[in-house]
C-alpha cells in the first residue's frame, strides 16, 4: 500500500472535520457579522464595549486569570512530587486526576454548595475548631474556587507529563556540572517543561474565561460572566447574531492563546494525555 | 557463471523533486552475494527498496526471473528483506515472528514447526521459541530476523545494513555467520552497507554507488586494486591520491620525479590520478627513496604503524610493520605494479559530483 | 525527613480537595432527609427510588448510548485518520491538526453554538441524533491525540516486514501495526468516552426538548432542587468505574511481576 492510498484512508475524518469542525466556525463568524436582515455589521462584535457586557469580560478575564495562577502554583509542587514518587505507573496518575469525572461535572460543583454554605460542612468543622466561619458561597471566590476545582487536573497533567520526559542524566549532567537544586530548577528543569506549562494555561485559562455553569451554580444569579451573558443571547434572547459575535470576541483571546502556546509549544509535547 | 536472475533496466526514482537514483541499469546473478556500498545518500536503500517493492520507480523496469516486477506489491514477490532495526513485531514470541509468514501461506503446522526447528538451528539460536523479542539482544534479534526471512525460501534474500547496530566484534562474527549462511542455503544475497570492510569480506561483487550513480561494479579484489576514479579509491580504504602525469605507457611522473609503472593506453604528458594505497608505500634510508621527506606523525595501530610522511608539500599517509620516529627523514619508493593510474574527472562538476559526501 | 512528611501532607490535601465533593454526594446518596442541607438518617432509599425513576433512567440510557456510540464512531475515524495523516506532506499535516486541535483548545460554548448554528441551517430536528454528531467532532481529536505519538513511535520497517514476508497490507496492519498502536486506541476510547459522559456544555446548545442527558436533566433540576436520586445514580457509576479500573490496574501489575 503506498502513501496516497494511505492519504484517501483520512478521507472521512477530513470531510467531517471540514463539515463540524470549519463550517460551524464560519457560520458563527457570518452570524457574528451580520444583522438580522443579513446585512454586514460590526455593531454585534462593538456591543462588548457597552458597561453590562464589558464588566462581564473583564470580571471572567480576573477570575479565570487569578484561577490559571493558582492552579499554576498548586498543580507545578504537586507534578513534582508525583514525579518523584516513584510511582512509575504513568497511568495510575493519570487516573487519579481523570477518574473525579465520572461524577457528573454539575453534581460535584454542586456539591461545592453543600460544602461551603453558612452551615456546610467547612463551616461546621471550622466552628467545631473554634476558628472563624467561611462566607465565600455566591460570591466570585467561590466561582474562583469551583474554577480551581474543576480545571485543576487540566493544569497537573500536561506539567506532570513534562516533567516525567526529562532524562534523569540531565538533571544529573546538570548537578556534575556545579549547579545547586535551585539552578538545576530554574536552568534546567522549568524551561524543560515551558510546553507543559503553557498547554496546562491553555486547559485551565479557555474553559474558566468561557465558563457559564460555574458562575451559575456557585456565584448566586447576580454574578455575570461574559460564558453566562453569550449563553443567555443563545437560549433565552434568541439574539445569535448578539451571541455570536460576543464569541469572536472570545476566540480572539483563544487565538491569542492558540499562537502563544504554538510559538512555545512546536511539537506539541506538551498534550495532556 | 550462474544465469540472471535480476535485472535492473533504466531506473529512476526522484523523492520532492531531488533525484535520488539516475538511469541506475544492474544485473544480479543467481546464488551471488553482491553488496551495494555507498555513503549515505547514495541510493543504495532506494535500490533495496524498489526490489523489496517498498517504492515504485518513476521510470524503469525491475525484471525477476523473466517477469517484469515492476509494480508487484511487496506480498507477492519471492524475496525476503532482514530490516535495518530488524523489525521483529514485538509483541509476539520469537517462534510467532518465525512463523508469520509461513502461517499467511496456509502451511500445515507440523511444517510450520519444523521450519522454527530448522530455521533457529541454522542461526544458532535453538530453544529459544518462547521467548520475546526484548529479551533477546542485539546480536540475536538479528538472528531472528534473518531465521524469520529465510524460512520462507525466498530466491532472494536482501539485507539493509543488518549489522549496522552492532558492535565491532559481533559484527565480524555475524560476517562469517552470513557467509556461512549464504553457503548452506544456496540463494542470492544481496546486501546494503556503507562499511566498506564489511563488504570486502562478504561479498562476490561490489557496486559501489554514490549520488544515484553506480561508480564501479566488480569483485573486492578488482574494487580494492584497481579504483576506477577517485572516488571509489577515497571511499575503499584509505589511499593516497596524487596528481601526475603519464609520460607514455608504463611511465609517470609525480612531483617531478618519473616512476615506473604497469598501466597503459593513457596517452602521452596527460595529467592524471595517482592512487597509491598506504600499506604500499616503502620507507628506507633517504638515500634508496626515489622521493624525500620526513615522519610528522606516528601511531601503533596493533597490526601495523601509520606514519605521516611530508614530502615534496603533500603528506603521504603510510602503514607499515617497520617504525620511523617522527623527524626521522626518510626516503619514499612504490613498487610498479602497486601503483594505480586513473583518469582525472573530465570537469571540475563531475569531480565534485564524485567526492562529495 | 520533615520535608518529605511536607509533601505527603500536600499531596494529601489537594486529593482531599479534589475528592470532597465527590464523598460528599456519595454521603448525600444515604441522607433520609430530602434536602441536602441537613443530615436525616442513613436509607437506602433513593437508591430503590432510582430503579422506579424512568425519567433518569432514560436519561441514562441516552447519556451511555450517546458516549458509547460516539467514543467508538471517534475511535475508528480517528485511529483511520491517524494513518492517513502520518503520511501527509509536512505542511498539510500542521493545517490538519490545526483543524484538529480547534475543538481541544476552543471554548466548550463556542463549540456548542457553533454546532447548533450548523444544525439549524441543515435544517435538522434536534434530539439524539444531533447530540450524537456533537459528541462524534470533540471526541474525534481526543482519539487522534492519543494514536497519533504512539503511530510516530512506530518502526515502519515493521509494517514493511509483514508485507515482505507476504501479508497484505490490512492482514499485516491488524497483525503487526495494531497491537502495537493499541494502547493509544484504548486510552483515546476511554478519554472520548469520559469526555463524552461529562460533557454538559456543548450538550445543552444541541440537544432538543424532551430528550435530555444526565447532565442536562441535573441543570435543569438545579433550580428546583435535586433528586437524590441523582446522587444514588452518580455514586453508582462512580463505584462501579473505581472497580473497574482497580481490576485493570492491577492486572497489568502482576503480569509485570510474573515475568
Amino acid at each position: 500500500m503506498n502513501s496516497t492510498k494511505k492519504k484517501l484512508l483520512g478521507t472521512p475524518y477530513f470531510i467531517w472535520s471540514a463539515i463540524f469542525i470549519v463550517v460551524p466556525l464560519c457560520m458563527v463568524f457570518y452570524y457574528g457579522l451580520t444583522d438580522k436582515s443579513g446585512a454586514f455589521t460590526m455593531e454585534n462584535i462593538l456591543s462588548i464595549a457597552t458597561p453590562e457586557h464589558s464588566k462581564a469580560l473583564w470580571l471572567a478575564l480576573l477570575l479565570s486569570l487569578i484561577s490559571t495562577v493558582i492552579c499554576l502554583l498548586l498543580a507545578y509542587p504537586l507534578a513534582m512530587i508525583l514525579c518523584k514518587m516513584n510511582v512509575n505507573q504513568h497511568s495510575f496518575i493519570v487516573l487519579i486526576f481523570i477518574l473525579p469525572m465520572w461524577m457528573n461535572f454539575l453534581l460535584r460543583t454542586l456539591a461545592w454548595q453543600t460544602l461551603l454554605e453558612k452551615t456546610g460542612v467547612i463551616n461546621s468543622i471550622l466552628t467545631f475548631l473554634h476558628l472563624p466561619t467561611l462566607n465565600i458561597i455566591n460570591t466570585p471566590y467561590a466561582i474562583v474556587l469551583g474554577m480551581v476545582y474543576n480545571f485543576l487536573p487540566f493544569m497537573v497533567l500536561p506539567i506532570y507529563n513534562a516533567l516525567s520526559k526529562i532524562d534523569v542524566n540531565v538533571i544529573n549532567a546538570a548537578r556534575d556540572l556545579g549547579a545547586n537544586e535551585l539552578q538545576v530548577f530554574l536552568k534546567v528543569t522549568l524551561p524543560l517543561t515551558v510546553p507543559g506549562i503553557i498547554s496546562g494555561i491553555t486547559m485551565v485559562f479557555i474553559p474558566a474565561l468561557t465558563t457559564f455553569v460555574i458562575s451559575n451554580l456557585l456565584g448566586g444569579s447576580k454574578i455575570l460572566l461574559i460564558g453566562n451573558v453569550v449563553e443567555q443571547e443563545f437560549t433565552q434572547a434568541s439574539n445569535w447574531h448578539l451571541g455570536s459575535g460576543l464569541s469572536i470576541v472570545l476566540m480572539l483571546f483563544i487565538i491569542l492563546n492558540m499562537v502563544i502556546s504554538a510559538v512555545f509549544d512546536k511539537d506539541g509535547e506538551g498534550s495532556v494525555l | 557463471m550462474n544465469k540472471i536472475l535480476i535485472d535492473l533496466q533504466h531506473i529512476s526514482k526522484s523523492f520532492d523533486g531531488q533525484m535520488v537514483l539516475d538511469d541506475l541499469n544492474l544485473y544480479i546473478r543467481e546464488n551471488e552475494f553482491l553488496t551495494l556500498l555507498g555513503p549515505s545518500g547514495c541510493g543504495k536503500t532506494t535500490t533495496l527498496r524498489i526490489l523489496g517493492g517498498f517504492e515504485t520507480p518513476d521510470q524503469g523496469k525491475v525484471i525477476f526471473d523473466g517477469a517484469d516486477i515492476t509494480k508487484m506489491p511487496p506480498n507477492k514477490r519471492q524475496l525476503n528483506t532482514v530490516f535495518q532495526k530488524y523489525a521483529l513485531f514485538t509483541h509476539m514470541t520469537i517462534a510467532e515472528n518465525i512463523a508469520f509468514g509461513l502461517k499467511i501461506k496456509n502451511k500445515p503446522k507440523t511444517y510450520i514447526d519444523d521450519k522454527i526447528k530448522y530455521a533457529l538451528k541454522l542461526v544458532n539460536l535453538e530453544g529459544y521459541e518462547n521467548r520475546m523479542p526484548d529479551s533477546l539482544s542485539g546480536g540475536q534479534q538479528q538472528r531472528i530476523a534473518i531465521a524469520r526471512a529465510i524460512v520462507n525460501e525466498p530466491k532472494v534474500l536482501l539485507l539493509d545494513e543488518p549489522l549496522g547496530a552492532l558492535d565491532l566484534k559481533l559484527r565480524q562474527d555475524m560476517q562469517y555467520e552470513l557467509i556461512r549462511l549464504k553457503n548452506e542455503l544456496g540463494i542470492t544475497f544481496i546486501y546494503v552497507t556503507h562499511d566498506q570492510e564489511e563488504a570486502l569480506t562478504m561479498s562476490d561483487t561490489i557496486v559501489v554507488m554514490n549520488q544515484g550513480y553506480i561508480q564501479q561494479i566488480g569483485s573486492p579484489e578488482k574494487i580494492y586494486n584497481e579504483p576506477e576514479n577517485a572516488f571509489v579509491a577515497d571511499f575503499i580504504g584509505d589511499s593516497n591520491i596524487i596528481g601526475g602525469t603519464m609520460i607514455e605507457d608504463k611511465l609517470v611522473e609525480i612531483f617531478g620525479t618519473k616512476f615506473p609503472c604497469v598501466d597503459t593506453g593513457f596517452g602521452h604528458n596527460k595529467p592524471v590520478d595517482v592512487v597509491i594505497r598506504p600499506e604500499d608505500v616503502i620507507l628506507s634510508s633517504p638515500v634508496n627513496g626515489k622521493l624525500k621527506g620526513i615522519v610528522t606523525h606516528l601511531i601503533f595501530k596493533g597490526v601495523h604503524y601509520e606514519m605521516e610522511v611530508t614530502a615534496n608539500g603533500y603528506e603521504w599517509l603510510v602503514h607499515s610493520t617497520g617504525m620511523f620516529p617522527v623527524g626521522t627523514e626518510v626516503g619514499i619508493d612504490v613498487d610498479p605494479y602497486n601503483i594505480q593510474i586513473m583518469n582525472k574527472p573530465a570537469s571540475e562538476d563531475e569531480e565534485a559530483a564524485k567526492i562529495d559526501e | 525527613m520533615i520535608k518529605n512528611t511536607a509533601k505527603k501532607i500536600y499531596v494529601f490535601l489537594i486529593f482531599v480537595f479534589l475528592y470532597a465533593p465527590i464523598a460528599t454526594l456519595i454521603v448525600l446518596s444515604f441522607n433520609a432527609s430530602k434536602t441536602r442541607a441537613k443530615w436525616g438518617g442513613f436509607t437506602l432509599k433513593w437508591y430503590i427510588a432510582l430503579f422506579k425513576n424512568d425519567d433518569i433512567l432514560q436519561a441514562l440510557f441516552n447519556t451511555l448510548a450517546i458516549a458509547l456510540i460516539a467514543s467508538l464512531v471517534a475511535t475508528v475515524v480517528g485511529t483511520i485518520a491517524c494513518i492517513a495523516i502520518m503520511n501527509l506532506k509536512k505542511r498539510s499535516r500542521t493545517v490538519v491538526m490545526g483543524i484538529t486541535n480547534i475543538p481541544m483548545l476552543n471554548a466548550d460554548i463556542v463549540t456548542g453554538i457553533s454546532l447548533m448554528l450548523l444544525f439549524i441551517s441543515m435544517g435538522l430536528r434536534f434530539g439524539f441524533g444531533t447530540i450524537l454528531l456533537s459528541h462524534i467532532t470533540f471526541c474525534i481529536p481526543y482519539v487522534i491525540l492519543s494514536v497519533m505519538p504512539r503511530m510516530k513511535q512506530l518502526n515502519p520497517s515493521t509494517f514493511e516486514a509483514a508485507l515482505d514476508l507476504g501479508a497484505g497490507p490490512i492482514y499485516g496492519f491488524f497483525k503487526v501495526v495494531f497491537p502495537d498502536i493499541l494502547p493509544g486506541v484504548l486510552s483515546g476510547f476511554l478519554m472520548a468516552f469520559t469526555m463524552s459522559l461529562d460533557d454538559f456544555i456543548i450538550t445543552h446548545f444541541t440537544k432538543g426538548a424532551g430528550v435530555d442527558t444526565l447532565s442536562t436533566k441535573i441543570y435543569t433540576e438545579v433550580k428546583k432542587g435535586i433528586k437524590p436520586e441523582m446522587y444514588a445514580l452518580s455514586t453508582i457509576i462512580f463505584v462501579t468505574v473505581l472497580i473497574l479500573l482497580l481490576l485493570v490496574n492491577k492486572a497489568p501489575a502482576d503480569k509485570k511481576q510474573e515475568a
